[in-house]
């Protein structure tokens, strides 16, 4: 049994994240813990549909929402689970520098995405006084999207932490993983995200 | 590494060695003190509430104190004594069923049981300042309107104990899809490992509707958002939904595992493998199935209308099919069998007669039309003691009287355990078989007292007596522990000599690491399958070589420190907003605790092929 985890380039595993059984291990343990995040947000978007309607005399989803926002945001986050894909390429083919720099660019967009939904929440308080306490409404919508915000939040505080902490050492058998298991992560995210555009904001705009 | 640390003594090293014990064993057995003691607790609740309820118009305790206790009697019972114990069970037995070393996210299994434990000790202080008193369903607006703190003390308590109880669900199913030993296909797995497995599924996709609707009812009450206020737009059947969601597959997380338990005591006891172990299998995963789409059989008197109502009463009465296959076939299993009575066996052969009347009465409440009589009744209670005392409490103990001298090394008292089970068995259905008729004449729950001379005076002083019964009968249990700890008979590592599945082949308790060598599993009842070719023992699949163990880490308690402090915080900030420095700070302990954990390289530790050699078997 091997007790060292550094990657012999000419003998490279065909994917470092999961020739270790801990790899393995993560790898499935964080799709089975996106089953549970599917079931959560589930019920997020079933309270969601609950209470769309009920504005309570506040601005409407047909008020509020606006496509040109909104349409950057899914760009930027679309764009950024690609990037990751591109980081994860680079992992297995043993290049730490390049996925250094696309898992960097994924945190960017990230950071692009984020930025937009604080502006965009802004624009609702500032311009439509439409708050989490202005109507049952108002307390579903932010929840919902407040909820994958802090998702972003969450993934973006993480994967800023792994390429700090191993700019410095390169790649190995027990950091690939973690590398890999964010970019799960950060697909899931990713997808929700889809789910939000045309659940909240098309159909908000169209009924 | 770990055998220096092991080696010292003392009263301080041996609390950090539990305070930082990521070994499933220890962890299991955490869990079953925790779970014990909450389950004592809630006993106690349920006395007092027998006390006030023992005569017309009892002035015992308040009417408001009296809500405290029932709600507090049922959040206990379920949330953390039922299912702590449970887990603790599947964390100490499931591992070494499937010859696996330890569980496969150590780390995590201990966050998830501090997590467990602080709280129900978060949800516990609430008795100093005021308990929740909307019932343990909690159902909006009345939770909304509460005055005090004990319903925040209730959500946030939840929360912290629900979070635990995801992670011990993800980590079981990991565990079991990829560290079963070589030759462990899914068809050779023990049906304690295969409820386990299938309790562990139901547990990811429950709880996370819990969660959203705490986290609903916090920002209610906590962050004047609008979700259950109809002033605002708000719906409160929203609450009722989430939480039967979860509520309804969280009575299945209770019932599956200790089926398991009842499917292994029967084979060791009557000597004979289970009857139907395919169809076994197949009935658990139905009922997991149709657990999830039976939810709004709690709520046909809110009137979601007929149609709703019927396709789910359909859906219930189903449950009773896969249900009825099991009950078959442990009555084909000891069939002809050479049948030994003991403590584990009475507790499992009492578990058939009672639980099939609580899934009787359960098929008469599924029956939407009958069910607004029913409705909010002693019916109603009768029916769910049966189900949840007379399925899984009696399994729990039949469990704890099988796998004891497993997990100690010594056989409980099998005249204390008699005792014990006798007065326990007719205590409950003294106390709980007239409440279906109390029910019937109309006897509302959660009422705090009832008139005189309405025909429900005898029957509900017959209860209270019953409820004494038990509590003897859980007296003399305890006694068993303690006897047993100090003068208990030594076990052998096949301590009933008719074992079956892997945990017997190994010593009781067993060493840390579990295996010395993983043993080669040729069949369903691997140990059965050697016995009976003459084998001493298992015939190993590696031969002895270094052992990889992970390491102990304090991590898990001070997160789950920081968790608390934060929770209580955000319960007390609604009034002083000091009290967000707390929320902070608590946060900052925890995500420090993740930081570390995520940046400082932990690649476990390995035992020596010498040293195991030295150990032996």
């Amino acid at each position: 049994m091997s007790h060292d985890h550094s990657i012999d380039p000419k003998n490279m595993p065909k994917d470092p994240s999961k020739a270790t059984t801990e790899g393995k291990y993560k790898f499935m343990g964080l799709w089975i813990f996106l089953g549970g995040e599917t079931v959560l947000f589930a019920c997020l978007f079933g309270t969601y549909l609950a209470l769309k309607d009920s504005a309570a005399g506040g601005p409407t989803t047909q008020e509020l929402y606006g496509m040109g926002l909104v349409f950057l945001m899914t760009i930027l986050l679309l764009t950024s689970s690609l990037t990751s894909v591109y980081a994860i390429y680079h992992m297995k083919n043993n290049d730490f520098k390049k996925m250094q720099l696309w898992m960097g660019i994924t945190a960017l967009l990230g950071i692009g995405f984020l930025a937009c939904e604080i502006y965009e929440f802004a624009h609702y308080i500032h311009e439509f006084g439409f708050t989490f306490r202005s109507s049952a409404f108002g307390s579903a919508f932010y929840t919902l999207v407040g909820f994958h915000g802090g998702h972003v939040v969450f993934g973006l505080s993480w994967i800023i932490a792994l390429m700090v902490r191993n700019s410095k050492r390169g790649l190995n058998l027990y950091n690939a993983p973690k590398y890999n298991t964010f970019a799960l992560y950060w697909h899931f995210i990713d997808v929700v995200w889809v789910f939000i555009f045309t659940v909240v904001y098309l159909m908000g705009m169209v009924s | 590494m770990s055998m220096t640390s092991a080696q010292k003594s003392g009263f301080g090293a041996t609390l950090w060695d539990w305070l930082t014990t990521v070994d499933h064993k220890k962890i299991g057995i955490l869990y079953l003190a925790g779970g014990g003691f909450f389950f004592l607790l809630g006993g106690l609740e349920a006395v007092i509430i027998r006390i006030q309820l023992i005569s017309p118009e009892n002035n015992f305790i308040s009417a408001g104190l009296y809500n405290e206790m029932i709600t507090m009697h049922g959040t206990t019972m379920i949330f953390l004594a039922a299912m702590p114990i449970l887990l603790g069970l599947m964390n100490f037995i499931m591992p070494l069923q499937i010859g696996a070393r330890d569980v496969a996210f150590p780390f995590l299994n201990s966050l998830g049981f501090w997590l467990f434990l602080f709280g129900g000790l978060l949800l516990n202080l609430s008795w100093f300042t005021g308990a929740p008193d909307a019932g343990w369903t909690n159902y909006a607006p009345l939770s909304i309107q509460s005055p005090g703190h004990g319903i925040d003390f209730y959500v946030m308590g939840l929360q912290l104990s629900g979070a635990g109880t995801l992670m011990g669900g993800i980590n079981f199913i990991v565990t079991i899809v990829l560290m079963r030993a070589p030759g462990m296909t899914y068809m050779r797995m023990p049906l304690f490992t295969w409820t386990t497995f299938v309790a562990s599924i139901l547990i990811l996709f429950a709880f996370p509707a819990l969660t959203v609707g705490l986290f609903l009812m916090m920002f209610d009450r906590m962050f004047g958002s609008a979700f259950f206020d109809a002033a605002l737009g708000g719906n409160a059947v929203i609450w009722q939904h989430l939480f039967w969601i979860f509520g309804h597959p969280e009575v299945y997380i209770l019932i599956l595992p200790v089926f398991g338990v009842f499917s292994e005591v029967f084979p060791t006891f009557a000597k004979k493998r289970l009857f139907g172990y395919t169809a076994m299998v197949f009935a658990t995963f139905l009922i997991a199935f149709l657990g999830f789409m039976v939810w709004a059989h709690h709520m046909f008197t809110v009137g979601l209308g007929p149609v709703a109502n019927s396709i789910f009463a359909v859906a219930t009465m189903a449950i009773a099919v896969p249900t009825g296959i099991k009950i078959f076939n442990w009555l084909f299993t000891l069939w002809g069998g050479s049948i030994k009575i003991n403590s584990a066996m009475l507790w499992s052969l009492a578990f058939i007669p009672s639980f099939t009347i609580g899934g009787m009465t359960g098929v008469m409440l599924a029956s939407a039309v009958a069910d607004y009589q029913y409705h909010d009744t002693y019916f109603v209670i009768g029916h769910f003691h049966y189900v949840i005392v007379g399925g899984t409490v009696f399994g729990i103990l039949a469990g704890l009287h099988y796998w004891w001298p497993k997990m100690f090394g010594r056989y409980l008292n099998e005249v204390l355990g008699q005792i014990s089970f006798w007065t326990f068995f007719i205590g409950f259905h003294l106390t709980f078989f007239i409440q279906h008729f109390l029910g019937l004449m109309g006897m509302p729950r959660r009422y705090w007292v009832f008139l005189e001379n309405q025909g429900l005076d005898t029957g509900n002083l017959i209860s209270s007596i019953g409820a004494f019964f038990m509590s003897f009968g859980v007296i003399v249990f305890l006694i068993n522990i303690i006897y047993t700890t100090i003068k208990g008979k030594k076990a052998p590592g096949d301590a009933w000599g008719s074992g079956r599945t892997l945990e017997w082949t190994i010593s009781s308790p067993p060493v840390h690491y579990n295996f010395k060598q993983l043993p080669l599993v040729r069949g369903l009842d691997p140990l059965w399958i050697e016995k009976m070719e003459g084998n001493e023992k298992m015939t190993p699949a590696e031969p002895v070589d270094e052992i990889h163990m992970p390491n102990g880490s304090i991590l898990p308690f001070i997160m789950t420190i920081g968790f608390t402090i934060a929770s209580y915080g955000f319960i007390y900030q609604t009034g002083n907003k000091y009290w967000l420095i707390a929320v902070f700070a608590g946060m900052a302990i925890a995500l420090i605790c993740m930081l570390i954990r995520s940046l400082k390289d932990d690649h476990g530790h390995h035992i020596s092929k010498e040293e195991l050699e030295r150990v032996g078997d």
